[in-house]
C-alpha cells in the first residue's frame, strides 16, 4: 500500500506540471502587452522595460515558461504591483483562511451528503426519501452567493445569531470561539451544492451495493439488516463516493470565491476578485496557481483514502 | 447478474406498447412541473420588447428603492429607481441567451473533441484527453475566472469562460460513448463500403452519439447560467448599463440591508430558472437513459415478501424431511406484468440426502431455491403461494427475527460466483468472523481460531494465512473452498448450494464436488444442489428434479433419471453433458428458447421444443405423473412408455 501511495504521489508531479503550463499558458493570452497589462495604466515605460527583462517577455514562450518555472521553483512569483508586495507573500496570508473555510465545508458537505445517502436510499420512496431528494435538489439549483446573503439577513440582521462578514470580530475575540461564530455560516454556504451532489451519489451508490450478490451473501449467513446495510453496503458505496468528495473539493474551493465575497473572508477567493477588478494580474497568476495546487492535493488525498478502503487498488 | 437468473423475468420488449419519450417525460410530475415553468419564463423573456414594461434603464431618483407592489412597479424600483420588474425581464433575457450560447459552444466543441479523440483512439486519443484531464485538475470556477483574468472583466468574456471550463464535461462523456461505438460492426462496415472518416464520424456515429450530447446539455446548461451570474455578481461578467440577472444580483448586494429586495428578487429568479432546468434535465436523463431510472434500482428488502393467496397446502410433515416445500410459488411483479417464476414446486430433503434441481437458465430453479429462506429479491420477487418446512417450522409465517436466525446456521448457502458473492473489501477471516458470531456470542479471538478451524475443514492449506487474505487475492477455487467454509459455521441441517461449480475450471469443480460430498456424509447434512449440468448432478446428487418453466417436469433417483429419461426435456438436457473429446456439447445446444414466465402456454410449455408433441399436448395443462418408484414424470408421451432413444 505504501508503494501504491508512493506511486500516486509520484503521479501527482506531472498534473502539477500540467497546472503550471495551463496557468502560464492563460498569461500568454493577454492581449496587447503583457508587461503593460501586468504593471496597469500608471506603469512608467522604465517599469515595463524592467519588467520585461525580469519575466524574460521579449524571449520565445517556451524560454519564458522555463523562466517562469525557474523564478517559481524558488518561491517568486513576482510583485503585485498594486500592493507592492511579493506576490507569494500575500498569497499564504490569504491562504490560511480559505483552507479553513474550504476545508471545514468539504467535511461539512462529506458528512451531511453521506448522512442524507443513506437515509435516503435505506427510506427508499418513503418519505424522508422524497424530503431530503427534494432539499437536495433544491440544494444543487440555489445560487450560494444569493443564499448566502439570505443566511445574511435571516441569522445575522434579524436574528442576530452569527455575524455577517469577517473572519475574527474587529475588537476583541479572536480565540478559536470566534472563529467558529464566523465559519458557521460562510462555510454552510459554501457546503450547500457539494452536499447535493455528494448525497444523490450516495443513495445510488447504496441502491446499486445493496443489490450486489455480496450483499445478499451476508444476509444469507444472518447478519443483522443493521450490520448489512451500514457496515456491507455503506463500505462498499463508501469506495464509490470517495473520489467523487475529491472532485467536490474542486467546487468548494472554486466556490469560496463567491462565498468569501458575500461574507468577506479573507481569503484567496475574495483577493482573486479584487485582483481581477484591478487587473493585477501577477496576483492572480499566484493565487490560482496556489488553489490549483490545493486542489492536487485533496485529489490525492482522496485517492490515498480509497486505497486504505479498497484492498483491490493497491 | 443478481440474486435470481434475470433472462426469463425481463419483460419482452414489445415495439408497439412502448410509450413515446414525450409521453415518459411528461409521466414525470417533476419534469413537467420544470418544463411548465421554464417555457414561462422563457415565453415571458422572449415577449420582452412587446410587454408593457417600463423602460428598464430609465433612471428616476425621486422613486428610487420603492418596496415590491408599490403602484406602478410591482416588484418595486432599485437604488436608482428603475423598474425591477422590467429589469427582471430583461435581465432574465441576457441570461438565459448567456447561459444557452455557453452550452452551445462547449457542447460544440466538446463533442468535437471527444467525438476525434473516441473514434481515433491511439495518439489522438491519448493527447486530446490528457488535455481534457489537465484542464479538469483546476477548480472549475478558478479555471473561469483565470480566463475572466486575462481577457478582462466583460459579459462576452464570461461567456467564453463559462464555455472553455464546460468543454470537459462534454468531451469526457461523448469519448466514452464513441469509444463503444467505434468498435461496432456498423462502423465497420461503412469503413468498407469506402466512406472517409469524417463521413463515418458525423453519418453513423454522431447520430448513435446525440442523446449523450442532449443529456449533458440538460445537465450543464443550469450550471452555466448559475456560472455565468456568478461571475457578474462578482462583477466580472455584465458591466452597466447591461444588466443580466446577477449583476442585478451584485448591485443589489450594497444596500442588502436596507432595501433587500434588490438583490432578493433577481437572486430568487436565478434560482427558479435553474431548478427548473434541472427538474426537467433529470427528466430529460431519465428517459434518454432508462439504465438510470428510478424504479430500475428498487432496494431489495431484507427478505422476500409473502403474500400467499387462498389456501396454505395442508401442513403435515414429512417426518423423514428436514426440509420439506410444498406448492412453492414465486412471481415477479414488473411493470404491471406478472413473471411466474416458479409455479407450484414440491421439494423434499431428507438427512444427509442431496436433491439436484437442474433446468436450463431461467428455469426457475435458483428462484425456487432462493425462496427457501426470503433471499429472492423483493420487489419486484414474492412468495405468492406454498410452505416451506423445515423441521416442521414453516418458514414462510416466521418472523423476520427468527428467520435472521435460521439464516447461517440451520440453513447455509453457497453461491455460484465465489468473487462476486464474497464482500471485496473485508478480509476472508473478518467474513468467517462475522458469520460465526452472527448466531454464537463468542470473542473474537474464538472466532477467529474458529475460523481457521473451517478453513482447515476445507482443506485449505496454511489457514492462519489465509484469514488475512482479502478475496480477491485467491484463487476461484480458494474462494469457494472459503464459501463453503463459511456455510459449515453453524451444523447446517441444510446447504443449499446454487450452481456453487458452476465459475470453477472442471478440475477444481471436481475437488470442490467431492468436498462438499465428503462433508455432507461426514456431517449427516441435506443438500439441495441447483446445477445446469447433469454431469455434476451424477457426481453428487441422490435424487433429481427436472425444472422447466418454473415447474419440475421430471423427478427421480439419480440413477433412474441418467439411465431411462422418462420427459424429452431431460433426455435433451443429459445430451448434453460435456463428454471427453466432445466439449462442443453445451447446454444451449438445445434448439429453442423457454418460454417466457409471464405468458405462458395453457398446455405443455415445452411443446415448442418437443420433438414429440403432439396437438394433445397444448390442449391442457399436463399434471405430474406417477412412474412407480417415486418417479414422476409430466409429460403424456414420456420416453419410458414406447422405450424408443
Ligand atoms: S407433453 Fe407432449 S410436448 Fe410436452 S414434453 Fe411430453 S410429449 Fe413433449
Amino acid at each position: 500500500m505504501i508503494a501504491y501511495i508512493a506511486k500516486r504521489l509520484l503521479a501527482a508531479i506531472p498534473v502539477l506540471f500540467g497546472l503550471t503550463v495551463i496557468v502560464f499558458a492563460i498569461m500568454a493570452l493577454i492581449p496587447g502587452d503583457p508587461a503593460q497589462a501586468i504593471l496597469g495604466n500608471f506603469a512608467t515605460p522604465e517599469n515595463v522595460e524592467k519588467l520585461n527583462r525580469d519575466l524574460g517577455l521579449d524571449k520565445p514562450l517556451v524560454q519564458q515558461y522555463f523562466i517562469w518555472l525557474g523564478n517559481l521553483f524558488q518561491g517568486d512569483l513576482g510583485r503585485s504591483y498594486m500592493q507592492n508586495r511579493p506576490v507569494l507573500d500575500i498569497v499564504l496570508e490569504r491562504f490560511n483562511a480559505t483552507l479553513i473555510l474550504a476545508g471545514t465545508a468539504l467535511v461539512l458537505c462529506s458528512v451531511l451528503g453521506l448522512i442524507a445517502g443513506v437515509i435516503s436510499a435505506v427510506r427508499q420512496y418513503g418519505w424522508a426519501d422524497k424530503a431530503i431528494t427534494f432539499v437536495v435538489l433544491i440544494g444543487i439549483s440555489i445560487p450560494s452567493f444569493w443564499l448566502g446573503l439570505l443566511l445574511i439577513l435571516v441569522f445575522a440582521v434579524n436574528l442576530r445569531w452569527f455575524p455577517a462578514s469577517g473572519m475574527y470580530s474587529i475588537f476583541g475575540g479572536g480565540d478559536l470561539p470566534d472563529l467558529l461564530h464566523h465559519l458557521f455560516l460562510p462555510a454552510l454556504t459554501l457546503a450547500v451544492v457539494a452536499t447535493g451532489v455528494i448525497a444523490r451519489l450516495t443513495r445510488t451508490a447504496m441502491l446499486e451495493v445493496l443489490r450486489q450478490d455480496f450483499i445478499r451473501t451476508a444476509r444469507a449467513k444472518g447478519v443483522t439488516e443493521r450490520s448489512v446495510i451500514y457496515k456491507h453496503a455503506f463500505k462498499a458505496a463508501l469506495v464509490t463516493v470517495i473520489p467523487v468528495i475529491g472532485i467536490q473539493a474542486g467546487f468548494v474551493l472554486g466556490g469560496a470565491v463567491y462565498i468569501e465575497t458575500v461574507f468577506q473572508w479573507p481569503g484567496i477567493g475574495s483577493m482573486l476578485v479584487t485582483a481581477i477588478s484591478t487587473r493585477d494580474l501577477l496576483l492572480v497568476q499566484g493565487g490560482v496557481l496556489v488553489v490549483a495546487a490545493a486542489y492536487v492535493l485533496f485529489n490525492l488525498a482522496a485517492d490515498v483514502v480509497q486505497t486504505i478502503l479498497d484492498p483491490r487498488l493497491r | 447478474m443478481t440474486a435470481v437468473e434475470s433472462a426469463p423475468i425481463q419483460p419482452a420488449r414489445k415495439a408497439s406498447g412502448r410509450p413515446s419519450a414525450t409521453r415518459l417525460l411528461l409521466n414525470n410530475t417533476l419534469a413537467t412541473g420544470g418544463l411548465v415553468v421554464l417555457a414561462a419564463i422563457v415565453l415571458i423573456a422572449l415577449a420582452a420588447p412587446i410587454l408593457p414594461l417600463a423602460d428598464p434603464n430609465v433612471t428616476a431618483p425621486a422613486n428610487r428603492l420603492l418596496r415590491p407592489l408599490s403602484e406602478g412597479h410591482l416588484l418595486g424600483t432599485d437604488a436608482l429607481g428603475r423598474d425591477i420588474l422590467s429589469r427582471l425581464i430583461w435581465g432574465t433575457r441576457v441570461s438565459l441567451l448567456v447561459g444557452i450560447s455557453a452550452t452551445l459552444i462547449a457542447a460544440f466543441f466538446g463533442s468535437l473533441i471527444g467525438l476525434v479523440a473516441g473514434y481515433a483512439g491511439g495518439r489522438i486519443d491519448t493527447v486530446l484527453m490528457r488535455g481534457i484531464d489537465m484542464v479538469m485538475a483546476f477548480p472549475y470556477i478558478l479555471l473561469a475566472l483565470a480566463i475572466v483574468a486575462v481577457l478582462g472583466p466583460g459579459l462576452l468574456n464570461a461567456l467564453y469562460a463559462i464555455a472553455i471550463v464546460n468543454i470537459p464535461f462534454f468531451a469526457r462523456n461523448i469519448r466514452g460513448i464513441t469509444l463503444g461505438l467505434a468498435r461496432r460492426e456498423f462502423v465497420d462496415a461503412a469503413r468498407l463500403s469506402g466512406k472517409s472518416n469524417a463521413q463515418i464520424l458525423f453519418i453513423e456515429v454522431l447520430p448513435n452519439v446525440l442523446p449523450v450530447i442532449v443529456i449533458t446539455m440538460s445537465t450543464t446548461v443550469g450550471w452555466m447560467i448559475l456560472e455565468t451570474a456568478g461571475l457578474s455578481f462578482l462583477g466580472l461578467g455584465a458591466q452597466p448599463p447591461q444588466a443580466d440577472l446577477g449583476s442585478m444580483l451584485g448591485d443589489g448586494r450594497k444596500i442588502l440591508f436596507t432595501a433587500p429586495h434588490v438583490s432578493i428578487i433577481p437572486g430568487l429568479m436565478i434560482f427558479v430558472l435553474v431548478m427548473s432546468i434541472n427538474l426537467l434535465g433529470d427528466g430529460v436523463r431519465d428517459v434518454l437513459d432508462p439504465r438510470l431510472k428510478s424504479g430500475a434500482l428498487s432496494r431489495p428488502v431484507a427478505r422476500t415478501a409473502v403474500t400467499r393467496q387462498g389456501l396454505v397446502p395442508d401442513a403435515a410433515p414429512d417426518p423423514a424431511a428436514v426440509l420439506d416445500v410444498r406448492e412453492l410459488r414465486t412471481e415477479f411483479h414488473i411493470g404491471g406484468e406478472v413473471f411466474k417464476a416458479v409455479g407450484g414446486v414440491d421439494m423434499r430433503v431428507g438427512k444427509g440426502e442431496c436433491l439436484g434441481i437442474v433446468g436450463e437458465s431461467g428455469s426457475g430453479k435458483s428462484v425456487s431455491a432462493m425462496s427457501i429462506m426470503g433471499l429472492v429479491p423483493t420487489p419486484p420477487g414474492r412468495i405468492t403461494g406454498g410452505v416451506a418446512l423445515l423441521e416442521g417450522e414453516d418458514l414462510f409465517s416466521a418472523s423476520d427475527e427468527r428467520i435472521r436466525q435460521l439464516r447461517g446456521s440451520a440453513v447455509s448457502h453457497v453461491f455460484q460466483d465465489p468473487l462476486s458473492t464474497l464482500h471485496p473489501l473485508f478480509t476472508v477471516g473478518d467474513q468467517l468472523v462475522e458469520a460465526i458470531r452472527a448466531h454464537e456470542p463468542v470473542a473474537k479471538s474464538a472466532a477467529r481460531r474458529k475460523a481457521e478451524e473451517l478453513l482447515r475443514t476445507v482443506r485449505i492449506p496454511n489457514p492462519a494465512e489465509r484469514l488475512k487474505a482479502y478475496p480477491h487475492e485467491l484463487s476461484g477455487g480458494m474462494r469457494q473452498r472459503v464459501c463453503i467454509a463459511m456455510a459449515l459455521a453453524h451444523d447446517a441441517k441444510v446447504i443449499i448450494a446454487d450452481e456453487p461449480t458452476t465459475a470453477l475450471d472442471v478440475t477444481v469443480q471436481a475437488q470442490v464436488l467431492s468436498l462438499l460430498d465428503t462433508l455432507r456424509a461426514e456431517r449427516d447434512t441435506g443438500v439441495l444442489f441447483i446445477t445446469h449440468d447433469f454431469g455434476v448432478v451424477s457426481a453428487i446428487c441422490d435424487r433429481v428434479a427436472v425444472m422447466y418453466a418454473g415447474q419440475f417436469v421430471e423427478t427421480g433417483t439419480t440413477e433412474q433419471i441418467l439411465s431411462s429419461p422418462a420427459h424429452p426435456y431431460t433426455a435433451k438436457l443429459i445430451d448434453c453433458v460435456p463428454v471427453l473429446g466432445e466439449p462442443d456439447r453445451r447446454l444451449d445446444a438445445i434448439e429453442g428458447r423457454p418460454p417466457m414466465v409471464n405468458d405462458l402456454p395453457k398446455g405443455c410449455a415445452f411443446a415448442p421444443r418437443c420433438p414429440r408433441a403432439r396437438d394433445t399436448c397444448r390442449a391442457a395443462p399436463i399434471g405430474l405423473t406417477e412412474l412407480g418408484d417415486g418417479r414422476t414424470v409430466r409429460c403424456l408421451y414420456p420416453l419410458t412408455e414406447d422405450g424408443d432413444e
